[in-house]
């Protein structure tokens, strides 16, 4: 006891010296340079030494973990002024310490950043994050900027409401009257939340390249285009409060605790075959009855009231892959050969930019058969370029698809986009 | 509803517990009025007469995937972890009792060494068997592939957990916004692994099985020199679109890999489910 006396008067001289020299320089609310160490004792003389130096207030030492037993990591938050100090005495005393945090301020500063993202809102489309997730009310604000700020561009149309009434909103990209129309929509399953977030990506491209990319500028002076970016809305919703996977609408089914109907089954071809399920439970169950979904007959109602469109294309993930019509038979549609090609080259160009593979073919070999889908009605209403998309990844992530690969993914999906509308330009029927 | 919910869970645990489906029926404590529909076999038509496959194909992808489930099983670890790359050539042909068996030549990647990973040659014989409920059989060649090449990593990381103070627990990996920490990227990995003895088990060539999420990872107490971790995951099955939750335990040693203990497969009910972090 006496040696550790001893041993105590003569360090804590050494620190009370030192600790003079640097005087503190309080009263500023930044954290820059600060750091956090991880203090190892090897004996309960250290121990006794660094409880010592936690009652020296004036170095403004803030012990997350007090010193306590050799066996336990002492940690000591310590202000950039105290540093050099504290370095000293530990080194002095020859106490193992490693450094748990750099700078304080950098980690405060990531931490902003990753909440400013989620709870900023933005005053502009050009302000608005792109290289995030973000929930219904933020996109729904960013399509009314758009309009707002492309008012003779851009205007928003209200197809119809979800079950739950929140607006169907399809924002209409248009220079002229009574023009074929190309569509797009993304998100009509909810979970697979990169196709919301590429659809928001899209809109923003398609008004920055008007009038700077040229052939951009040549389809959009000969067709309109139609984005519905949540084509979900109420499941969407569901994924941010309730369950990430979920996938289908959110109509009660009567009769059955079950609820949702998959939006992809519900379509007037095929309908009720074995490519969907006819248990409300199921995440494919196909619904009581044909365009039973307002969702889906909002979508059916446009289409055929606008009888002027000329591909139409949606958007899902995950799988890599590029699926054109039929999902409910094997029987090859009219135009196979010429949607077999055409698939061909958008993969070429999307695998251009990232080198990510796709693999194309028709829904029913290349993925599963599936009956009442979207594409299938779509492609007997006479809209021949009618393509499903499933986006990335391949499973690695799957639905949960970390935010940083949102622009890359919608990026290489444009070049596709791009591909199958100038040749839909290119080949008028 | 959700006293419903509770009530035919409740029930579900009373009774004795269903065996695992093999298929992808929606969750049992969940059925409403009538039973759930079997899952959607392709018809007739849509198996491929015996001979070459497309291998972009599903059929051909299902059956490279199960390849891929053994492969992990074997050879997976919290830093290594293996990924259908591409399947360059496979065939199919009917076998007795009513089974099939797949020739696949395919190239894996390991997810742990990053997109930039080298592509490892395989080649496989996948057999499904006729019996609906009966898990198929795989042999499997990889090229330069040691039995259990653990790395540096691995006994770093066994040094770290295997200390008697460590306790691990997390939830949602990865989150709703994909993220995984560093810290949690080789549990995720062993989750996977673990996760390939059932999805291997549970497969059929109506199935294509993804690990979707880790629900949870709890550390339990360690058990003759084994990390011994409780995982909740769930799969993801493409055809059906089902999420199916397992509970399970497994072992994990840089000398006898994965091994998995107990499963138990649990009943999800959509409407009474978790928030996401």
């Amino acid at each position: 006891m006496i040696l550790a006396r001893k041993f105590y008067s003569s360090k804590m001289k050494g620190l009370l010296v030192l600790t003079a020299l640097f005087v503190a320089v309080f009263g500023k609310k930044t954290f820059e340079g600060d750091q956090v160490l991880r203090i190892t004792a090897k004996n309960e003389a250290q121990i006794f030494l660094l409880k010592e130096l936690s009652e020296q207030e004036h170095l403004g030492l803030d012990f997350w973990r007090e010193p306590v037993h050799e066996s336990l990591p002492v940690d000591v938050y310590v202000p950039f002024h105290s540093l050099q100090a504290v370095r000293v005495f530990l080194r002095y005393n020859q106490i193992q310490y490693n450094v748990m945090i750099m700078d304080v301020q950098d980690l405060l500063d990531d931490e902003e950043r990753e909440m400013v993202k989620y709870r900023t809102i933005p005053r502009s489309t050009d302000d608005f994050v792109y290289t995030a997730y973000h929930d219904l009310n933020s996109i729904y604000s960013f399509m009314d900027m758009l309009v707002a700020e492309n008012s003779n561009l851009v205007s928003k149309i209200v197809i119809g409401q979800s079950y739950e009434n929140r607006p169907l909103n399809v924002l209409k990209f248009s220079t002229g009257a009574n023009r074929p129309g190309i569509w797009f929509d993304t998100g009509i399953h909810s979970r697979e939340w990169v196709t919301q977030a590429s659809g928001i990506w899209f809109a923003k491209k398609i008004v920055t390249d008007y009038g700077r990319d040229p052939v951009l500028t040549d389809i959009l002076n000969n067709y309109d285009i139609f984005l519905e970016i949540i084509a979900n809305p109420d499941g969407f919703v569901y994924t941010h409060s309730n369950d990430r996977m979920w996938r289908k609408t959110r109509k009660p089914n009567p009769g059955s605790s079950c609820v949702g109907v998959d939006p992809n089954r519900n379509w007037e071809i095929g309908f009720g075959g074995p490519g969907a399920s006819s248990n409300p439970c199921s995440q494919t169950y196909h619904g009581p009855s044909v365009h039973s979904e307002p969702e889906v007959k909002a979508i059916v109602d446009f289409v055929k009231s606008h009888g002027k469109l000329k591909a139409f294309l949606s958007i899902h993930s995950y799988s890599q892959m590029l699926l054109y019509p039929y999902g409910y038979t094997r029987t090859s549609a009219k135009d196979q050969v010429e949607l077999h090609e055409l698939a061909r080259k958008a993969v070429s160009e999307l695998q251009s930019l990232h080198n990510t593979a796709y693999t194309y073919g028709s829904v029913i070999t290349t993925i599963y058969q599936a009956d009442g889908i979207t594409v299938d009605w779509t492609y007997e209403q006479g809209i021949k370029y009618s393509y499903t998309f499933e986006l990335r990844d391949t499973g690695r992530y799957g639905f949960l698809l970390p935010a940083d690969q949102i622009i890359p993914t919608a990026e290489e999906t444009w070049l596709a986009l791009m591909a199958i509308m100038e040749h839909t330009k290119n080949n008028p029927y | 509803m959700k006293v419903f919910c509770s009530l035919w869970l409740l029930l579900s645990l009373v009774k004795l517990s269903p065996a695992p489906p093999a298929s992808q029926d929606p969750p049992f404590a969940c059925r409403g009025a009538g039973d759930p529909a079997p899952p959607q076999p392709e018809t007739p038509e849509d198996m491929a007469s015996s001979g070459d496959l497309e291998p972009t194909h599903y059929p051909a992808r299902r059956a490279a995937t199960v390849a891929l489930h053994q492969l992990n099983t074997r050879h997976g670890s919290p830093h290594r972890l293996f990924a259908l790359q591409e399947v360059h050539k496979a065939s199919a042909e009917d076998v007795a009792a009513g089974g099939r068996k797949y020739s696949l030549d395919f190239s894996v990647t390991d997810w742990a060494s990053g997109s930039a990973g080298p592509a490892l040659r395989c080649s496989a014989e996948v057999m499904f068997p006729g019996t609906e409920r009966s898990s198929p059989d795989v042999q499997l060649r990889c090229e330069a592939l040691q039995q259990i090449n653990s790395t540096a990593q691995d006994h770093a990381f066994y040094q770290k957990y295997i200390a008697p103070e460590s306790a691990v627990s997390a939830q949602h990996i990865p989150d709703s916004y994909g993220n995984v920490s560093e810290e949690m990227q080789p549990f995720w990995r062993l989750a996977r692994v673990a996760a390939s003895f059932i999805m291997l088990r549970e497969s059929s060539e109506n199935t294509e099985f993804n690990m979707a999420q880790v629900a949870s990872v709890t550390q339990q107490e360690s058990s003759e020199k084994q990390l011994m971790l409780e995982f909740v995951v769930l799969l993801h099955d493409l055809p059906s679109q089902e999420i199916v939750q397992w509970k399970l335990l497994a072992s994990w040693s840089p000398d006898r890999g994965v091994r998995v203990l107990q499963t138990e497969w649990q009943p999800r009910c959509p409407h009474d489910t978790k928030p996401p972090n």
